[in-house]
């Protein structure tokens, strides 16, 4: 009984480490969301692209890990500011079953340029992070370093949010779009700011991701969807909602995958999602409106 | 400081304004007066460039800025406190008033600024940290009011600021008038509320169906029969 408990202990902090690197992918798509109304569907491909990038960076280019991570982060901040030029801002004003249905369109157009480029096989840097042991428990490296560098973004784009007056104006434009000319404030300018650091955060988030997994051009699949629905629970748009949310959620992957079978653990996530949805349509932290 | 020359503005095929002229001077309190749909907000929307004019001339300071995008038309030391306050509802009151201070210009003496509005309403001092929605109408007008100064502008345009507001409330509202009119600024108000409004004001215009009616200093449309009968009832 002592083994299984701290197998269980093992779990949880391993959905703890997880919880921070969803948090880190809700922040972006939410953030993104919060300024400028459309959900990027094609959000986490992304940070295939960035994951592919690094890989290209590195393995291909032979130039430091650390040369290829911001080489990542700025291409991938870099498209989503292209993203939101070309794509959004065209649809700005249409309706958001046709912003969605783009944003999925950029998915696929994503995912095959990535199948044409790199093709199907799966990939890595060859980079392997030692284990840590405390005790009985046995812990990643990497999976240790991503959660303190996805905690660390977090908390600078939370004192970016509240301390600048980009930050402020970000969170201003949510709550009254039309009045922000009357404030100074350029509104296509806050959407591109704003779009690029989506990008920035996935492009962040591809760093840490390539440490723990095979690039693949379906790789986003693993975690665009789960962090769309993570959004959702904690309330679009919320992003205190969205971290909350991203850890309850990595819990029961975790531990739900630890108890029973790791696909169970996912089945578990999504039938908490559901029920939510049913007991709380807008969300567990849904903001007033 | 502020001329509007025969503009004309609407929305869509709906037109609102009609070769509207008025004028603003350094140091004056001017009122545009008239009913509801008048097209008095119309108005403000179209000097702070939030809606284009069809024809017709803007200018500051002898500067025509017809084309000038809105938001940089607090650059020109325009400032709008618009129709029904507009705060953003889940921001500070402190981080309302840091948005009337965006611009670069502004944000260099963003504290001098706060200062200043905070010596203004000391109730919003106090009130500095509390979401700018929960705070009462009153309040919420104050802090409205404020933000709008924070780019120390030249020329405030007030959007019927007693709209909404408890008859005790509007009195107090129309007393921060003339206090921000003692402090040297230059102020374009909207208002239904006529005889309230002419009180605190040097001149006035009456706007009905989008054309300017009448136009005089605050004492002469005070007398004059036609307001008299139409909107003060007596």
């Amino acid at each position: 009984m002592e083994f299984f408990d701290v197998f269980l202990l093992e779990a949880v902090i391993n959905g703890l480490l997880l919880g921070g690197l969803l948090a880190l992918l809700a922040l972006g798509l939410n953030l993104i969301f919060g300024v400028i109304d459309v959900v990027w569907i094609s959000y986490a491909e992304l940070m295939m692209v960035g994951m592919y990038a690094i890989f290209w960076m590195y393995t291909i280019q032979g130039a430091p890990l650390w040369v290829a991570f911001a080489f990542g982060i700025a291409l991938v901040a870099v498209l989503g500011a292209v993203m939101h030029w070309f794509v959004i801002r065209p649809v700005l004003s249409a309706e958001p079953i046709n912003q969605l249905l783009v944003t999925g369109g950029v998915l696929f157009f994503l995912q095959a340029a990535a199948t044409v480029t790199f093709g199907v096989e799966f990939r890595n840097l060859g980079v392997r992070l030692p284990s840590v042991n405390v005790g009985d428990i046995n812990l990643s490296m990497a999976r240790l370093i991503a959660f303190a560098v996805a905690l660390s973004a977090i908390a600078a784009t939370y004192l970016f949010l509240n301390r600048t007056y980009m930050g402020t104006a970000i969170r201003a434009i949510s709550q009254d779009r039309a009045i922000m000319p009357l404030m100074g404030v350029n509104a296509g300018r806050i959407y591109l700011l704003t779009s690029a650091m989506g990008g920035g955060l996935a492009g962040l988030a591809a760093c840490l991701l390539v440490l723990q997994y095979d690039i693949h051009p379906a790789i986003g699949l693993s975690f665009g969807p789960i962090t769309f629905l993570i959004c959702v629970m904690g309330g679009l748009g919320n992003l205190v909602g969205g971290f909350i949310a991203a850890f309850v959620f990595a819990q029961f992957i975790s531990v739900g995958g630890f108890v029973l079978k790791i696909e169970w653990g996912y089945v578990l996530a999504f039938t908490f999602f559901i029920v939510t949805m049913f007991i709380r349509p807008e969300g567990l932290f849904a903001k007033r409106r | 400081m502020l001329e509007l020359r025969d503009v004309s503005a609407g929305y869509g095929s709906f037109q609102a304004l009609f070769e509207v002229s008025l004028s603003v001077k350094a140091g004056e309190a001017v009122a545009v007066i008239g009913p509801n749909g008048a097209g008095k907000t119309t108005l403000l929307r179209a000097i702070s460039r939030l809606i284009d004019a069809r024809s017709g001339d803007l200018s500051m300071e002898g500067c025509r800025y017809n084309d000038l995008p809105a938001h940089e038309v607090i650059g020109l030391g325009i400032a709008q406190v618009p129709e029904g306050r507009r705060l953003f509802p889940r921001l500070t009151v402190e981080d309302n008033l840091k948005m009337g201070a965006f611009t670069p210009a502004a944000r260099a003496r963003y504290r001098e600024r706060l200062d200043f509005v905070y010596s203004l309403f000391p109730k919003m001092k106090e009130r500095r940290g509390q979401l700018a929605g929960t705070m009462s109408g009153g309040e919420q007008q104050m802090c409205a009011i404020g933000r709008a100064l924070m780019s120390q502008p030249k020329l405030l345009l007030l959007d019927e600021p007693s709209a909404g507001l408890a008859p005790v409330i509007v009195q107090s509202i129309f007393e921060l008038v003339r206090r921000i009119r003692a402090e040297g600024y230059t102020v374009l108000i909207v208002e239904q509320n006529i005889q309230q409004v002419l009180k605190v004001v040097d001149r006035g215009y009456l706007l009905e169906t989008g054309r300017i009616r009448a136009s005089g200093s605050s004492g002469e449309l005070l007398a004059s029969d036609d307001i008299r009968r139409a909107y003060l009832g007596v």
